[in-house]
C-alpha cells in the first residue's frame, strides 16, 4: 500500500475468495483431496491463480501439511507459512496472519484452509495413550473425558451464577437450526428443531444435551487474502478486514478454566479489548455475526465477551428472536457448527463473507459489517468484516 | 480407568496423594507463599522457582459439577451417568480441584444420588484405600464424601 500510513491492519487487506467442499457426516475423499478443492474453489472464486499464492496459514491440527498442498495445487515460491494452534480458537487467527503478512509486505495472495473428517475419523478425545494438554492429569482420571464434559462444567456455574436457563441455550440451537433449514450445504438443511426436540433429547454431559453440541463433519473450506489494493480489481465483491484479534487471557487454562480468578471471563474479552480498540466500529455498528458454536453456551459467553451485553447477560439477551433475521443480532446464518458443519469455526468466515457480499442462504438486508469470531474457551481470535 | 499422566511439576501431588495427603504447590519465597494449582516450575506472582507442598486440611464446597452420559470410555461408560465435580478449597477458594463426589473412598463415581450434588455443598477429602500397599507408582486420585451437616 502506498501512503503515510505505517504498518497498520485496518483495511489494509481483503477476503477475495472462498470456497468449500460438500459438508457430509462422511465424505469418501481423504482430508487431502479434499483440502485441494476447497483451495482450489477459493482461488477460482477469487480469480487467482495458484501459481500467485505465495502464503499459508492453517490450524497446527490441520494434518494437510504446507509441502503437500502447495505440490498439490502448484502453488509458486511460498514466502510466509503459518498455523495457529488451539483448534477452533485459531480460525479467524489464519486470515489475521494472512493480512498481517500481506500488509507488512511478507507477501502478496495469501490462502487459509481447514480439512477435516471428524465425521467419519477418530474422536480426539477416544485416545487414551496421548494426553497432550498438560491439565489433563487433573481432569481425565475423574472422568472428565472430553471437551463436552469440560465446557459443561463451566456453564452449569454459569447457569447457577447468573439465572442463565436452558432455554437460552436452546434459543442458540435454535437460530442456528433456523438459519441451517435455509441453506442447502447445511446439514441439518431439512431437519428443523423443536423446544419439545430439544427439551427431551439425551444428555451428552449435564446440563448440555445432544442439541447443545456441534456437529461432527467432513469437509473442507479455504479462503484467499490479498491486499485492498489488489482486491478492487478481483472478480468479487471485496470483503475487508477492518480488525483483527487473538487473545490468551493471563492465568488461562483452555477449556478446563477452573483454576483462576474469574473463569467465566475467557479468551473473548482479551481478543474483544484489542478487536475493538483498533476498528473505527463498536459492537452496536455490528449487523449480523459469526459466533463460534461448538457448544451453544460459548454463545452467552461470546456474546458477553465482545461486549453485546453485560457480564452475566448473555442469556437474557439471546430472548426475543434476538438471534434470528431481524433480531437484534441475527448469527450463524449458515447454520454455524451446530447445524450446518463443524469444521473448526472456518465456515463461519466464509459465511461472513458471503453476508459481506450480499449472497448469504440468509442474507441480512445491507448487511454492512459483520463479526467473525474463533472457539471461546481456548485461546481463540476475531475479524471484523467490512464491505 | 485413566491414571494421571504425570509430569514433572505434578509428580509431588500425587506422590503426596498416594500417602493419602492432599497437598498444593505453593511459592517458597519469603514475603510470597502464594498457593498455586495446576503446579508449575515458578511463581506467577514473584517469579521465584522454589516451592514448597502445602497440606490442606481437605474441606471445600462444590464449585460446580457436571453428569456425564455416554459415549465415554469402556471403564466410565460402566459407571455413568456418574459426576464430576469441582471443589474450592475451603482455605484458599480460588484453588479448585477436580473430583468425584463418592459415598465412601472405595465407592464408585455414580454412588451419590446426583439430588444430593449442589453447588455450594461442603464437601470432605478421601483417599481410596485400594490399593492396599503403598507400591511403586500407586495411584490415589482424592475423591470427595459430603460433610454431615
Ligand atoms: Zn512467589
Amino acid at each position: 500500500m502506498a501512503g503515510t500510513r505505517t504498518a497498520g491492519l485496518k483495511d489494509a487487506t481483503a477476503i477475495v475468495g472462498i470456497g468449500q467442499t460438500a459438508f457430509a457426516k462422511r465424505l469418501p475423499e481423504s482430508e487431502k483431496a479434499l483440502a485441494c478443492r476447497a483451495v482450489l474453489a477459493a482461488l477460482d472464486d477469487a480469480g487467482i491463480s495458484p501459481a500467485e499464492v505465495d502464503a499459508l496459514a492453517s490450524y497446527t491440527m490441520e494434518e494437510t501439511d504446507e509441502v503437500e498442498l502447495a505440490k498439490a495445487v502448484g502453488f509458486g515460491d511460498l514466502s510466509f507459512f503459518s498455523k495457529v494452534g488451539f483448534g477452533g480458537g485459531g480460525s479467524c487467527a489464519t486470515v489475521a496472519h494472512l493480512a498481517a503478512a500481506v500488509a507488512t509486505g511478507q507477501a502478496t495472495v495469501g490462502v487459509a484452509w481447514r480439512s477435516r473428517k471428524r465425521g467419519s475419523g477418530p474422536r480426539p478425545w477416544r485416545n487414551t495413550a496421548v494426553q497432550l494438554p498438560t491439565p489433563a492429569q487433573w481432569t481425565r482420571p475423574f472422568g472428565l473425558l472430553r471437551p463436552v464434559d469440560e465446557i459443561a462444567m463451566l456453564t452449569r456455574r454459569y447457569l447457577y451464577e447468573y439465572g442463565a436457563t436452558r432455554d437460552h441455550l436452546f434459543n442458540v440451537a435454535l437460530a442456528c437450526r433456523n438459519r441451517a433449514n435455509q441453506n442447502p450445504a447445511a446439514i441439518m438443511y431439512e431437519r428443523p428443531l423443536t423446544r419439545e426436540m430439544y427439551m427431551t433429547s439425551r444428555w451428552i454431559s449435564e446440563p448440555l444435551c445432544l442439541f447443545d453440541n456441534c456437529l461432527e463433519t467432513d469437509g473442507a473450506l479455504a479462503c484467499v487474502v490479498v491486499s485492498a489494493e489488489r482486491a478492487r480489481d478481483c472478480r468479487r465483491r471485496p470483503v475487508y478486514v477492518h480488525s483483527a484479534a487473538q487473545g490468551l487471557p493471563a492465568q488461562h487454562h483452555g477449556m478446563v478454566n477452573y483454576w483462576n480468578d474469574d473463569p467465566l471471563t475467557g479468551p473473548a474479552w482479551t481478543a474483544a479489548r484489542h478487536l475493538w480498540k483498533h476498528a473505527d466500529l463498536t459492537p452496536e455498528d455490528v449487523d449480523v455475526a459469526q459466533i463460534y458454536d461448538a457448544f451453544t453456551s460459548l454463545v452467552p459467553l461470546s456474546l458477553e465477551g465482545y461486549g453485546f451485553c453485560g457480564r452475566g447477560e448473555g442469556g437474557a439477551f439471546t430472548e426475543g428472536g434476538a438471534l434470528e433475521i431481524g433480531g437484534r443480532l441475527p448469527l450463524n446464518t449458515g447454520g454455524g457448527g451446530l447445524s450446518e458443519a463443524y469444521v473448526h469455526g472456518f465456515n463461519l468466515v466464509t459465511e461472513g463473507v458471503r453476508q459481506l457480499r450480499g449472497t448469504s442462504t440468509a442474507q441480512v438486508p445491507d448487511a454492512a459489517t459483520c463479526l467473525v469470531t474463533a472457539g471461546e474457551g481456548v485461546p481463540t481470535s476475531a475479524l471484523l468484516l467490512r464491505n | 480407568m485413566l491414571t494421571p499422566v504425570v509430569d514433572d511439576d505434578g509428580t509431588p501431588f500425587w506422590e503426596y496423594a498416594a500417602r493419602g495427603e492432599l497437598r498444593v504447590q505453593a511459592c517458597a519465597e519469603p514475603g510470597c507463599g502464594e498457593l498455586r494449582f495446576p503446579p508449575r516450575p515458578c511463581c506467577p506472582h514473584c517469579h521465584s522457582f522454589a516451592a514448597e507442598w502445602r497440606r490442606m486440611s481437605g474441606r471445600g464446597r462444590i464449585w460446580s459439577y457436571v453428569i456425564p452420559h455416554p459415549p465415554l470410555l469402556p471403564d466410565y461408560a460402566a459407571q455413568a451417568p456418574y459426576n464430576v465435580i469441582v471443589v474450592e478449597l475451603a482455605e484458599a477458594p480460588r484453588i479448585r480441584l477436580v473430583g468425584n463426589l463418592v459415598a465412601g473412598p472405595d465407592a464408585r463415581l455414580d454412588s451419590v444420588a446426583r439430588e444430593r450434588i449442589r453447588i455450594g455443598a461442603r464437601v470432605q477429602v478421601v483417599f481410596p484405600r485400594e490399593p492396599k500397599e503403598l507400591e511403586e507408582g500407586a495411584v490415589r486420585p482424592p475423591r470427595w464424601t459430603l460433610e454431615r451437616s
